[in-house]
């Protein structure tokens, strides 16, 4: 089994056995789709909401609404089906209790709200959620199972 | 309008904004080893603009454990400033505060926290009061704010703040330490616009 490493703004596909990973995810979201016939699974690390909102959004894997778009493209073209994806998502917490509601410090509440609005654009359900509160994630997806795995400081390793 | 452009850094904004890391930090490991009757050293700051992919990691492994200080930089400029820590530092500055021995190691207590906050609050403001005199600009930070977590997690708070202008990150980064039981970071992430108003405020043609 190899395991495929996602950076900050980043996104990859694998397919089974393999298991594809990104680490320390704080505001930003991992957002893992699967199909779980050919077990192909994708995972995306975005860092902002909305790609319209920027003047500066050539890198599609940056953001909410381009990164899912790209993810679903590059798994349709690995021989994963549309219709049998389904989506998992992590992350989006507020890692420092910034008083206001200054743009930094709801980044992790908007980041989830624009991952799932764009899952439900393109029809893709989500099966499972972790999101929010106040602490970082790991997140690990298990494409033989199609298993999403959160791991936190302190924390036992949630299976979802 | 911002002219001070990511992409174009050159090497003399980089001596630039290293000379602040210098006396910035300066202040500030002065103020620590005052405080704690102790002797820190530092480092030659470095000016890095590195990629989204770089900075997690950029002072330790992403999934290290480690306390991140997090002030929000306000007045006539702004931006963010961060104070990090390996834990073992912290569990020896918080020992040292509180008058433990220094191998005591259990959990962080609410009012290690807040002793671990108010170490950031002194060592960032004497951080940035240098700035501040350095600039003849106005300089102010809000509360500060602590997160025990992932390196990753702690520092995609600064990365998202970067990603809203573009795909990197500079920051002025200053290693400080003793010989032993100390390792820590300042890192200042001024905002795209400060960096115009810093450079010029030093008499930098942009």
């Amino acid at each position: 089994m190899a395991t495929i490493k996602v950076g900050m703004a980043d996104l990859n596909i694998c397919k089974s056995p393999d298991m594809i990973t990104t680490l320390g995810l704080g505001s930003c979201i991992g957002i893992a789709l699967y199909d779980p016939v050919t077990k192909i699974g994708g995972l995306a690390h975005i860092m902002l909401p909305d790609s319209t909102q920027m003047r500066n959004n050539t890198n599609i894997a940056k953001f909410a609404d381009t990164g899912i778009e790209e993810l679903v493209k590059r798994m349709i073209a690995a021989g994963a089906s549309k219709s049998r994806l389904v989506a998992k998502i992590a992350g989006g917490a507020k890692m420092f209790e910034v008083s206001g509601l200054s743009a930094i410090g709801n980044v992790g509440e908007r980041n989830a709200l624009a991952s799932k609005a764009k899952l439900k654009q393109m029809g893709i359900p989500l099966k499972a959620e972790d999101t929010g509160l106040n602490y970082g994630r790991t997140v690990e997806l298990y494409t033989e199972t199609g298993e999403f795995r959160i791991k936190s400081v302190g924390k036992t390793v949630k299976t979802i | 309008m911002a002219k001070f452009d990511l992409n174009q850094v050159n090497d003399m904004y980089v001596d630039v904004l290293r000379e602040i890391g210098n006396i910035g930090a300066g202040n500030a490991t002065t103020a620590i080893s005052n405080m704690l009757n102790l002797k820190v050293n530092m480092d030659v700051p470095k000016v890095e603009l590195l990629t989204f992919q770089e900075l997690p990691a950029a002072i330790s492994a992403e999934e290290e454990t480690i306390a991140g200080i997090y002030l929000e930089v306000e007045s006539d400029i702004s931006g963010s400033m961060m104070f990090l820590l390996k834990m073992d530092s912290a569990h020896y500055l918080v020992n040292r505060l509180m008058g433990r021995p220094d191998d005591y190691n259990e959990e962080f207590n609410e009012i290690d926290l807040s002793a671990l906050k108010e170490i950031g609050n002194i060592i960032s403001g004497s951080y940035l009061s240098a700035l501040s005199t350095m600039t003849n600009m106005c300089i102010t930070s809000s509360v500060p704010y602590l997160a025990i977590d992932m390196a990753g997690a702690i520092l995609s708070v600064p990365a998202i703040q970067f990603g809203q202008f573009g795909d990197n990150a500079l920051l002025i980064e200053t290693e400080f330490g003793d010989d032993v039981k100390i390792q820590g970071f300042f890192i200042l992430l001024p905002d795209i616009d400060s960096y115009d108003k810093i450079l010029t405020s030093l008499g930098i043609q942009i």
